[in-house]
């Protein structure tokens, strides 16, 4: 698939669930070139700000879209990668903080 | 010239805060060594991970030692305070 397809579905994925990807496109297309990368290494579009496993039942929860993304964006109005954001984030009408990481340590690739 | 500054950024190639990171030095011309955890394997990411996990118990990336200053994640202001960039 290319970058250019991955970000027009996303992109209208992000708005079906009342999410928006994050306005700075560049950015966005250099974190879906590392889901594609994931995916011709693993098989699967593995978190790219996340060190894999490469095994599927120990990454599944870091598959784009993540389980910890809906709590961030809550939180923080931005997933973990800074690729799925709130209306309001991408509008800049909330503060931009860094996420720390919500996946539980025993779950990492450490 | 001041005394020399080790600079040391642990990354992964897929990802992009690390990218930006990465960006950073480059555009302020400052010399550093990037190592791409993801893309080493076996007994040499093993070894990386050790000194990732010294100084950043979270293991997250980009993790950035700048002499002994640990910053984790690409925040602009913390970079240039330790670079004591303007």
């Amino acid at each position: 698939m290319t970058l250019e397809a991955l970000y027009t579905i996303l992109s209208r994925y992000a708005e079906s669930q009342g999410i928006r990807l994050n306005k700075d496109k560049p950015f966005v297309i250099d974190i879906l070139q590392g889901l594609l990368t994931n995916e011709a290494r693993y098989g699967y579009r593995s978190c790219p700000c996340r060190l894999a496993w490469g095994v599927k039942e120990q990454d599944a929860d870091i598959v784009c879209p993540c389980v910890y993304r809906d709590p961030d964006i809550a939180e923080y109005g931005s997933c973990f990668c800074g690729l799925y954001v709130s209306v309001a984030w991408n509008e800049g009408t909330i503060e931009r903080r860094q996420v720390p990481e919500r996946r539980p340590k025993e779950k990492r690739m450490m | 010239m001041g005394p020399k500054i080790s600079i040391k950024l642990y990354t992964l190639s897929t990802c992009s805060h690390c990218s930006r990171t990465k960006r950073f030095f480059k555009d302020n011309d400052i010399e550093m060594e990037a190592v791409d955890v993801d893309l080493l394997s076996g007994a040499d990411r093993e070894r990386v991970m050790d000194e990732v996990r010294k100084l950043n118990p979270d293991c997250s990336f980009p993790t950035i030692c700048i002499n002994d200053t640990v910053i984790v994640g690409f925040n602009e202001e913390k970079l240039k305070k330790a670079l004591k960039l303007p």
